[in-house]
């Protein structure tokens, strides 16, 4: 298990005020001037060598990121922006670090944005997160009044702000170039890529949208040494990581690991176990809900990490541990899924806004059992039509916690037909 | 909820922000590059709306649009792509019950029946006084504090029916419940304390 002294996030159970004196106690803001000094490409060499990958879902290494950035001013403005529109059901780690935290974000953004030579850091949060929007502008105007951001940011000569902006109720907007959009005064709707934000992103100038927590561990990796963090986890997949464990377990919590910590330790360590013990288990969707479940059988022995488990098919995406006993009605919870992503689809692409409307009403039949068995494979051939013909990712992750339950469930999704059929012989014809 | 406007009859003939909401617009627009004020139109209808008992009325989005000299249709798109901007008017108390997988599989249909229970009316509906609307939201990001519920501005979290039908009790008797957890948790910390940082629980 994780030492207390390798947490990050030591007031992520906001036992501790959120503001700056506090913040300092706890080692934010302390000598940052000196961070700043290494100079921007020692910044990024450092967060490469760590091997911090973006913890907002793709796990994409977050140095490498920062690193496409101009390197040269055209003299014209390029941003940071901060992704805090957390909205992937199963995850609430942003929200805890930035109502109890928030100073790791903001000393975060300077240190990525210098490192990044961006001139102004935008925080993108969900609208719904009113009083962790109030904590987090208390602690940007605390950092302005401390002179620690600003013209002459931590007296090191460089100028840089950090804004925050309230989202208003958009799962979509969690989606970097939806983000972009929506924070230009627009309906989030995603761009086609290419061109990359780091080449056009927010207002026409090169951006790099990175995650809450992302960010938030910048600073005290560049304390503690890439070796410290790429001394966690295993290779490739390295450092601390907030998992949020939801559903049955004993105790749902969120809690600071380190990462590729077995499913089962992390649940019987934190959790207090599945409700009922650990054979009460049926499935768990292990990286919040876009990505396909596990059933038991996988979730004895798999790690929690980005290549643990994407070899399983599934993936770590936000780290969202969604844990279902026997009591579930496994196609339910999927069906209901389904509803938030037809739901949640902007209306740009056909395949998505119409297909996801579809499959969560196959689903609902499916729920009930009120259809035929061949519908199974149909609507797994129109979840490939979706998956990867969307400008954005969220056809995929409509697509996904389906196949992942006919993968690994479709005998259950048969009973249910048979059941049904069976019962109540003249309505299924 | 459907989300349709408020029918003509309701509708304002004319909104204007108070003196207040004007500096403080002028403010918001001030964190965006010059020429760029559109990006200012999100946290303007947000203002509007609570200026407004907590709706939007269309002459707030003409107002807004006018502010940031953007065409009209523009403000409306963002007004009804946005979930969180309410069209037409909504009781007192604006209850959202996330009934998402996470919060269902903790129970969240019980909060829904405590809600009909309580108040007498299904999801999408207002109380005949007035006092309360209650929504079926999707995913508030408060997963391992299932079930929850938006009340306004706030989370009320680690719900069971009985403390759903209290919470609604006391908010129409005018109190203030305490916000967060219902169930005594502190934040997100497993139930009956953190298994992680207890050093870091005390003074330091």
């Amino acid at each position: 298990m994780l030492k207390d002294e390798d947490r990050i996030f030591t007031n992520l159970y906001g036992y501790h005020d959120f503001g700056l004196e506090a913040a300092r106690k706890r080692g934010d803001w302390d000598n940052t001037k000196a961070i700043l000094e290494k100079g921007p490409d020692a910044i990024i060499d450092e967060i490469k060598a760590s091997g911090l990958r973006g913890r907002g879902g793709a796990g994409f290494p977050t140095g490498l990121k920062w690193s496409f950035m101009p390197k040269e001013s055209d003299g014209k403005p390029t941003y940071l922006v901060v992704n805090a529109d957390e909205g992937e059901p199963g995850t609430c780690k942003d929200r805890e670090m930035m109502r109890h935290d928030p100073h790791k974000l903001v000393e975060g953004c300077l240190i990525a944005g210098f490192a990044m030579r961006a001139s102004a850091a935008y925080i993108y949060i969900r609208g719904e997160f009113f009083v962790e929007a109030n904590n987090l502008e208390a602690a940007v105007q605390q950092a302005y009044d401390a002179g620690l951001i600003g013209p002459d940011a931590c007296g090191s000569g460089y100028s840089f702000d950090v804004f925050v902006h309230r989202g208003a109720g958009a799962y979509i907007c969690g989606e970097e170039t939806a983000l972009i959009e929506s924070l230009e005064g627009k309906k989030g709707q995603p761009r086609l890529k290419p061109p990359f934000p780091a080449g056009v992103g927010v207002w026409g100038r090169p951006t790099t949208v990175n995650n809450v927590e992302s960010i938030a561990v910048a600073p005290t990796i560049m304390r503690r040494g890439a070796d410290w963090f790429a001394g966690l986890g295993r290779e490739n997949n390295t450092g601390t990581k907030v998992f949020c464990i939801s559903g049955h377990v004993e105790k749902p919590c969120n809690v600071e690991e380190e990462m590729s910590i077995p499913l089962r330790e992390l649940i019987e360590k934190h959790a207090g176990g599945v409700r009922g013990g650990w054979a009460n288990l049926l499935a768990i969707i292990p990286g919040g809900s876009s990505v396909r479940m596990l059933p038991k059988s996988i979730c004895d022995t798999v790690l929690m990490d980005f290549d643990s488990l994407s070899a399983e098919k599934s993936g770590l995406g936000t780290a969202a541990v969604i844990v279902m006993d026997k009591s579930t009605d496994l196609i339910r919870a999927i069906a209901r899924l389904s509803q938030f992503y037809a739901h949640e689809s902007c209306g740009q692409c056909t395949p998505c806004r119409e297909g996801a409307g579809w499959m969560w009403r196959v689903m609902e039949r499916l729920a009930t059992g009120n259809a035929d068995v061949s519908e199974i494979d149909m609507l797994l051939e129109v979840s490939t039509q979706i998956e990867g013909h969307t400008i954005c990712a969220l056809g995929d992750a409509a697509a996904w916690p389906i196949q992942g339950l006919m993968n690994h469930f479709r005998p259950m999704v048969e009973e249910r037909i048979m059941d049904y059929k069976n019962k109540e012989p003249a309505a299924a014809q | 909820m459907k989300r349709i406007p408020a029918p003509k009859d309701q509708q304002p003939d004319r909104f204007a922000f108070t003196a207040e909401n004007v500096e403080k617009a002028q403010k918001i627009i001030a964190k965006y590059p010059p020429r760029r004020q559109a990006s200012a139109v999100m946290p303007l209808l947000d203002m509007a709306q609570r200026q407004h008992q907590n709706w939007l009325p269309q002459a707030a989005m003409n107002m807004v649009a006018e502010m940031l000299e953007m065409p009209r249709i523009r403000v409306y798109e963002v007004a009804t792509f946005y979930t969180m901007y309410n069209l037409a008017p909504v009781g007192q108390h604006f209850v959202q019950v996330c009934t998402t997988t996470p919060c269902w599989l903790r129970g969240s249909d019980d909060v829904v029946a405590a809600c009909k229970n309580k108040l007498g009316i299904g999801l999408g509906e207002t109380t005949a006084d007035g006092k309360f609307t209650v929504i079926e939201v999707e995913c508030l990001g408060a997963c391992v504090n299932a079930p929850m519920v938006q009340i306004n501005d706030d989370y009320y979290e680690d719900l069971t029916a009985e403390s759903t039908e209290a919470l609604l009790d006391a908010l129409s008797k005018g109190e203030k419940p305490k916000v967060g957890s219902q169930s005594g948790r502190h934040a997100s910390e497993p139930a009956g304390g953190p298994t992680t940082l207890r050093a870091f629980m005390g003074d330091g």
